[in-house]
């Protein structure tokens, strides 16, 4: 397991060389910065839009360099051909997923230490007080959900040979499972016979990514901070699905050829 | 003589995709048996298609034999481990281009566990051998083909490997280019090291390679010392190669 720490740490370098993150940060902080400087209506409660509004857009962006930066790792490994000398080396394949999800995952760690710590100022600006624990359980919340998607993608990029048509799915599922997701055992109610129970079976299948993305609400509206058996069984029920979508990955991977 | 590559009867077959699959499969080796003892430089030759680079993929853990067996040092190939003493150079390769060539080297000193004192020591006599030195800090985007194909050489030679199993590694070359890669090969002859490899430049085979092994349509047709084998045939290894291949030349007329 020790040639995961060296290949993660690959990943994490691309994070930092490569534009997209930069961009992203720059422009949460523009669109931020530019609605902050802005009194709608004399509204006392501007600051917990202007809350609302840059979590939305950390979101938003911590996904998609989730999506972009783990669609990309094993295609183009592939395309290169960099995965020939790399698993020539006393590397498993086994051992090359890990790797890439932990680099991954980690990329995403740092990218919302950044992020969190924007929005910690913005908020504090604001509101002259800092919800530690809060702020804490969000963000980890949000990494532990960051994960399940890192190991989403991960899997798709095993099946789906172009990145941009894993990275679209992936963002179609997961946007899907965020507004839908939590919905679905109510529709299944709704439904009879075997259309219910393939709703339900679906419902019950799908890790629900949107509890993660409901903390966003108790930040914006201040409420107090989760209780920490809650957060705890938050974080094993992100670490379950992220293994078992890593362990499927691994199972389609062991037999796969590495050419495109 | 230690054997330091084993294949006994080696078969690989494939699925043949234009059969579509479950219908039948196109054999990409055959029976092949091959001994590549310590110390020697080994030729892979073999027309396009004839099943090399596919023997290769079955000695790296790549593609798993139909049936037969291959080892390296006395353990099968499907073990990890047998790649611990291994170096590996396939054949055009686009290393990391966000990465320099000390990066790329220090991170497949790490895959290898080297301590970093060692592996600094390490990356500083490869790159001399390579000779790349000067251009250690320059991202490999801004590397030429030569260049990438040297950090290749590199690459395989971090863990001081004790065989080394070339894919055509001058393949894409321009003479200087092959010259210095040729160059690079001798002098690992000359410190006791194995290499495989497989080439199209016979005339380079016939320099450096001690023995020779000739496949074609997945099947072994000759091996044996180079010496050897100009001395039977009474011609030079190309025309050996295109005699066992098959090749009917037409005088001009």
């Amino acid at each position: 397991m020790n040639s995961c720490f060296p290949i993660a740490s690959v990943v994490i370098k691309e994070l930092y060389r490569r534009k997209d993150f930069y961009v992203l940060f720059i422009l949460t902080v523009l669109i931020t910065l530019l609605f902050g400087s802005v009194n709608f209506f004399n509204d006392d409660r501007i600051a917990r839009y202007l809350k609302d509004l840059c979590l939305l857009l950390i979101w938003i962006a911590s996904l998609v360099i989730a999506v972009t930066t783990t669609a990309r790792q094993i295609p183009a490994e592939r395309e290169s051909r960099t995965i020939f000398p790399l698993l020539a080396k006393p590397v498993g394949r086994g051992e090359l997923i890990a790797g890439k999800f932990l680099g991954c995952w980690a990329a995403c760690g740092l990218s919302l230490i950044v992020f969190y710590f924007f929005f910690g100022v913005i908020s504090a600006s604001r509101e002259h007080t800092l919800h530690w624990a809060m702020y804490f359980q969000a963000m980890w919340l949000h990494w532990i959900c960051l994960g399940i998607v890192v190991a989403m993608v991960l899997l798709g990029s095993i099946v789906f040979t172009a990145p941009s048509s894993n990275a679209t799915i992936c963002l179609i599922v997961i946007i899907g499972i965020m507004f839908a997701g939590g919905h679905l055992n109510g529709i299944a109610i709704q439904m009879r016979g075997a259309r219910g129970t393939f709703v339900y079976a679906i419902y019950y299948l799908i890790p629900h990514l949107e509890w993660y993305n409901d903390v966003r609400d108790l930040v914006v509206h201040d409420w107090p901070s989760i209780d920490w058996l809650i957060w705890a069984g938050a974080t094993v029920y992100g670490l379950f699905y992220s293994a078992f979508l890593l362990c499927i990955t691994w199972l389609l991977f062991r037999r796969k050829s590495l050419t495109l | 003589m230690n054997s330091v590559v084993e294949i006994q009867d080696l078969r690989v077959e494939f699925p043949n995709r234009d059969l579509g699959r479950g219908r039948g499969s196109k054999v990409a080796v055959d029976g092949l048996n091959l001994r590549v003892n310590a110390g020697e430089v080994f030729g892979f030759l073999g027309p396009n298609g004839a099943g090399k680079t596919t023997t290769m993929n079955v000695l790296l853990g790549f593609v798993n034999a139909t049936s037969g067996s291959a080892s390296i040092f006395g353990v099968n190939v499907r073990q990890p481990i047998a790649r611990k003493r291994i170096g590996y150079l396939p054949e055009l390769t686009y290393y990391y281009k966000f990465l320099n060539t000390e990066e790329l080297l220090r991170f497949y000193a790490r895959i290898f566990r080297i301590p970093r004192h060692e592996s600094e020591q390490r990356i500083d006599s490869v790159l001399k051998l390579v000779e790349l030195e000067s251009a250690r800090k320059r991202l490999i985007k801004t590397y030429s083909k030569g260049m990438q194909q040297r950090v290749g050489l590199a690459q395989a030679l971090i863990n001081n490997p004790d065989l080394l199993i070339l894919d055509e590694p001058t393949s894409g070359l321009d003479p200087l280019g092959r010259m210095k890669v040729r160059q690079i090969i001798q002098r690992l002859k000359e410190e006791g090291k194995t290499v495989f490899f497989s080439s199209h430049e016979l005339g380079e085979v016939e320099t450096v390679c001690d023995r020779v092994a000739i496949l074609h349509e997945g099947k072994l047709r000759v091996e044996g010392p180079v010496a050897a084998l100009v001395q039977q045939y009474q011609c030079d290894l190309e025309h050996v190669f295109l005699k066992i291949v098959g090749y009917q030349s037409n005088p001009p007329t």
